[in-house]
């Protein structure tokens, strides 16, 4: 496997090497790493910088560590794999793939996700979120485990505003924070936990290597868009 | 006077639907069903087209006229005929009317937030139209904790900055005075019974009830001071500034005349002052023994017309002790005032906000008191132009009739609004269901809210009190330099 | 072109703070090191850095840094100042040539302190004699303007990149026990020292990114309070803001950052009663003062910084903690690069502010 340290070899030398094997060491700050990246794998040691793995099309990156803002944004296909946290705008567009956060994200995470065919975003979020969570989801799938902060709310404020398909579980049985009277609260039943986030948590889990019983631990609830409540009943022709 | 003409064509289907809804008498019934049309009877109130089942009516402006001039138009030289007959002072309603009247309006364009700070989708982030309006105090106060003590005087909440204008009832009919009551409580907003008291059976709606005391102080006693959000004193209104009013004994009747506390019959006269305000510290004191009576516990209003020293008149009202300063503007409507008063006197509302909150300003007492707009409010975004220039609500009056059904034929003098609105003669009056009035007014606000928030949210801005004063947010065309320091605002691409 | 002040020019950015909450001094070097790692984020139109506790010698007296235009400037300034201060010290800020950094006007540090008499007369306190000093050299001398004038802190800032400056500025000769630093982004380009960041009046300083929608109703409602925004940017309005609400109203900077980042009404409709009330009476009482749009800001003051996002966090911030000092950015590398394994390291929320100040060991320093 070839190891490149980024402080002192340079972005150009990832670039030449994007899609074989490589580790990646030194990161503090560097933007764009994978960014439209097809195959192979990429190991990220250190603190990358903004815009990680946008427009990923293939293949895989892991972060060892944290990441910044707005990873995975725009992301088509493959999986990324964050051991740390994740800050703002995380996968925001997102219209393939797996994003796998280990730890905590920021705010606006997995805005307007989507699902097209056999495309289905996947984001799975080990520890809690900030504010605006999934807004304006257009399709795919979120989970939230709050894996540690079970007794916590897990999602801030203003979680699911506007989405209009998809759909976001989250391991809890608190109801997030001012949700919006256009989104629908639903228990998880057994069979849909075990035909839906079971595949999708294993795999999550078997990423970080951890027991992927614990996050599977206890209740789900799912948030859904009320299709009642759509917002072309908002306008008027003149 | 002929103006306009009554036509109908083949389809007519000879039902005499029309003849029902003329309240003017415009059509009648002759033999065999047949229609006679009396044209010069005609206002123009669009009644019976709309209720043509047929859809065969059709009427026009009298295409007989004068021979042109370009001095002396029209309306100019019908108006001298009819003085000359009857020797009268010209009596009209609703808005000032005539091909000049200057709508600044339309000539401020919006801001847009383009890269270097997001817009802000109202539909899915939060965007706040909720206002608090009323006095404010200069300073913080603490307990001998160090906590803030709540010092406000009360305030107002409008969950959106709109309210509706003060319309009196014998102005307009009592299922308008419902239909505005019910869809404030719905909306979360203030209705406002204009000079001519308040209906018992109104009372439960007090929550969302401004009461007002003109000049002639009908129905006007303690209860109906408690039986209210606020007070306002109304000392003039856009349509007529200095000018009093004058309800004619005809539609003092019944609950009228019991309303208004005034014998059936007699005229109620609203005289051009207070008589008990001839100075700015008489102002004081009124608005001092008002608030005596309701135990400080209701913001005081009080209502001017934008007339030409509107800022220094202004700014003496904040000093009286009063929480919320309305100001009407001369495109202002009106259930009847003379026509060349209506006409010529007073100044646009957008210079007078914008000389008003920018004089306060300048005197540091902007933030002590509220300024609510009116006049010629027409839609969402001279709301959002009248806010970026310095109110922090506005209140419509002609807007929420139109919401009603009335159609701005400026007949409201006359008392036989065929809309139901502008009259007491029971036959008419029921033409309006407060239920479904109230429905309408409630959709014509909201309405307009989110279109609010479209536009704020356009400007990145997600609450209401970051647009108020925020004059960046306009820009101007086809103004000139002196419009533009008055507005306080810069050319369009600058 | 039109210089700032006479256009209004946005700009995105990047910020990060260092405070030693023991009060250790620390040189400036580090500071340097965390604002170079976001160097994208600027684009070499304007760089600037805030110290405190970097003249304890003069502590007492108002450090005054001044740039002048010319000689003349300097002169008409000095006169000005020495009608109404005791000049204790002035001098040269010394610089250090710089490939990167131009055009540079002449600059000199003062230490002053207000004529007894003349303050007496004045019937002002001492902050607020030496503020209306400052904004009248501001306003009324052509070709003279206060870069900062607090006790024992300094504003050094400049046209170019954030490191250069630092270079200019020499900024490693000088140690401090809290820093801030602002790499700057406009719009447009008026090469105008002055316009560059942090912004301060006395001891209060501001670094901010973003770029807000309220800007021209929070001007026009701060400038009612005797402030004059000549310079027309955010982060002159926010430190004028900042400054009246604690001086002035004598609230904390908590309470300020719930003016000006205050919670939404369903947020607040959440909380207990007493919360509720405070924080309505907060947001009704100083409705004028609520910023709307993206900014993330750092204020430095005598004694402690605060970290606030604006209150829907449109721009990103995070904050860290090792031992005894707390790290801010706008990006996590910027803290990795100068402390690679922080205690903590969290992003703040919406509206959250991070206040830190000076432990009991720190303030006997």
């Amino acid at each position: 496997m070839k190891v490149i340290d980024i402080r002192k070899e340079g972005m150009d030398e990832v670039r030449k090497h994007e899609n074989e094997n490589l580790t990646i060491t030194g990161c503090l700050g560097e933007r764009y790493i994978g960014c439209g990246m097809r195959n192979g794998t990429i190991h990220v040691e250190g603190t990358p910088g903004n815009a990680l793995g946008s427009y990923l099309d293939g293949g895989t990156i892991f972060v060892d560590g944290n990441a910044q803002d707005a990873a995975a944004d725009t992301m088509n296909a493959g999986l990324l794999a964050i051991k740390g946290s994740a800050g703002d705008a995380l996968a925001y567009g997102m219209r393939g793939g797996r994003v796998y956060v280990l730890g905590d994200t920021g705010y606006r995470t997995g805005v307007h996700m989507k699902a097209y065919k056999d495309n289905k975003s996947i984001l799975v979020i080990g520890g809690r979120t900030g504010s605006f969570l999934g807004e304006y989801l257009a399709g795919g799938i979120i989970i939230v485990l709050g894996l540690g902060d079970e007794k916590k709310d897990i999602t801030g404020y203003f979680c699911g505003n506007g989405m209009y398909a998809g759909t976001i579980y989250l391991r809890t049985d608190k109801v997030p924070l001012n949700l919006s009277e256009k989104l629908i609260k639903r228990n998880v039943e057994e069979d849909e936990k075990d035909r839906i986030l079971r595949p999708i948590i294993s795999d999550f889990a078997a990423a970080f290597s951890i027991p992927a019983k614990r996050c599977l631990e206890g209740s789900f609830i799912a948030i859904e868009a009320d299709k009642s409540k759509s917002y072309s009943q908002l306008y008027a022709a003149v | 006077m002929r103006k306009y003409r009554i036509r109908k064509d083949e389809s007519c289907i000879s039902c005499l639907r029309c003849t029902k809804e003329c309240s003017f008498g415009a059509i009648t019934a002759g033999e065999n069903r047949t229609l006679i049309f009396h044209h010069e009877k005609c206002v123009d109130c669009q009644r019976c087209v709309t209720f043509c089942p047929a859809e065969a009516l059709y009427i026009t402006e009298d295409e007989n006229r004068f021979r042109s001039n370009s001095v002396f138009r029209k309306d100019d030289i019908e108006e001298i005929l009819i003085q000359a007959e009857t020797g009268g002072v010209l009596l009209s309603s609703m808005g000032t009317s005539g091909s000049n009247v200057p709508i600044y309006f339309d000539k401020l364009l919006l801001n847009a937030s383009q890269v270097t700070n997001p817009s802000i989708d109202p539909l899915r982030e939060p965007m706040e139209t909720a206002v608090f309006i009323g006095q404010r105090p200069e300073r913080i106060q603490r307990d001998e904790i160090g906590r803030i003590v709540d010092n406000l005087p009360p305030h107002l909440e409008l969950k959106t900055p709109i309210m509706f204008s003060a319309m009196s009832y014998g102005a307009i009919s009592l299922n308008v005075h419902k239909a505005l009551a019910f869809a404030a409580k719905e909306l979360g907003t203030y209705w406002n019974t204009g000079e001519g008291g308040l209906h018992e059976s109104l009372y439960p709606y007090k929550e969302n009830t401004i009461v007002q005391v003109a000049s002639g102080r009908f129905g006007v006693h303690e209860t109906y001071l408690n039986t209210a959000a606020a007070i306002e004193i109304k000392i003039g209104q856009g349509a007529k500034p200095g000018i009093g009013g004058h309800l004619t004994g005809k539609k003092i009747i019944g609950d009228v005349s019991k309303t208004r506390m005034v014998p059936e019959g007699l005229d109620a006269i609203s005289p051009a002052p207070h008589h008990d305000i001839y100075s700015i510290e008489d102002l004081a004191q009124l608005v001092m023994s008002i608030k005596e009576v309701t135990h400080y516990r209701k913001p005081v209003i009080v209502k001017v017309a934008a007339v030409h020293n509107i800022a220094p008149i202004a700014s003496g009202i904040a000093r009286s002790g009063a929480d919320i300063i309305s100001i009407d503007g001369y495109r202002g409507g009106t259930g009847a005032a003379p026509k060349r008063i209506r006409d010529n006197v007073g100044i646009p509302i957008e210079l007078a906000i914008a000389s008003v909150d920018q004089r306060l300003r300048e005197e540091r007492i902007r933030d002590r008191v509220s300024i609510i707009a009116s006049g010629g409010i027409r839609n969402s975004s001279d709301a959002v132009k009248a806010i970026a220039l310095g109110a922090d609500a506005v209140s419509i009056g002609t807007a929420a009739l139109c919401a009603l059904g009335c159609h701005i034929c400026a007949a409201c003098h006359t008392g036989r609004c065929a809309w139901g609105l502008a009259t007491q003669e029971p036959e008419l009056t029921e033409r309006l269901d407060p239920e479904k009035g109230a429905e309408k007014l409630v959709n014509l606000v909201n309405a307009w809210t989110h279109e609010i928030k479209e536009i704020m949210g356009g400007m990145g801005i997600n609450s209401i009190e970051a647009l108020r004063g925020n004059r960046m947010a306009l820009r101007g065309v086809n103004l000139n330099v002196k419009e533009l320091e008055i507005l306080g605002i810069r050319y369009a691409g600058e | 072109m039109k210089k700032e002040g006479e256009v209004r020019i946005s700009s995105g950015c990047a910020i990060s703070g260092i405070f030693c909450r023991d009060g250790k001094r620390i040189s400036g070097e580090a500071i340097k090191k965390s604002i170079a790692v976001m160097h994208n984020r600027s684009n070499g139109l304007g760089g600037g850095f805030a110290a405190y506790g970097i003249y304890p010698q003069y502590k007492d007296y108002f450090a005054l840094h001044i740039f002048y235009d010319s000689q003349n400037a300097r002169e008409d300034t000095e006169r000005f100042l020495d009608k109404r201060f005791d000049i204790i010290n002035l001098s040269k800020i010394p610089v250090r040539q710089t490939q990167n950094i131009s055009d540079a006007p002449l600059i000199w540090r003062y230490f002053i302190t207000p004529l007894p008499h003349l303050l007496q007369d004045s019937q002002l306190d001492e902050n607020e004699y030496t503020a209306k000093a400052t904004i009248r050299i501001n306003n009324s001398i052509e070709g003279a303007y206060v870069v900062s004038c607090g006790k024992n802190m300094g504003v050094f800032k400049a046209v170019g990149y954030p490191e250069d400056v630092a270079d200019f500025y020499r900024i490693e000769d000088y140690e401090g026990y809290s820093w801030t630093a602002h790499g700057r982004y406009p719009t447009n380009t008026p090469g105008w020292w002055a316009g560059s960041h942090p912004f301060s009046l006395l001891d209060l300083t501001v670094v901010h990114n973003g770029e807000i929608s309220s800007y021209d109703a929070n001007r026009r409602a701060v400038e009612m309070y005797g402030y004059s925004c000549n310079l027309l940017t955010d982060t002159e309005v926010i430190t004028y803001i900042l400054d009246y609400l604690t001086r002035k109203q004598g609230l904390s900077m908590k309470e300020c950052s719930e003016v000006i980042a205050a919670p939404f009404w369903t947020t607040i409709s959440i909380k207990s009663e007493e919360e509720k009330n405070r924080l309505s009476y907060l947001r009704k009482m100083f409705s004028s003062f609520l910023i709307t749009g993206p900014f993330s800001i750092l204020v430095g003051f005598n004694g402690g910084m605060m970290a606030l996002n604006d209150r829907l966090k449109l721009r990103s911030l995070v904050a860290a903690e090792k031992g005894e000092t707390v790290y801010f950015s706008s990006e996590e590398a910027a803290i990795r690069v100068i402390e690679d394994n922080p205690d903590r390291i969290w992003a703040p929320r919406g509206g959250e502010a991070v206040i830190v100040g000076l432990n009991e060991r720190g303030k006997r320093i």
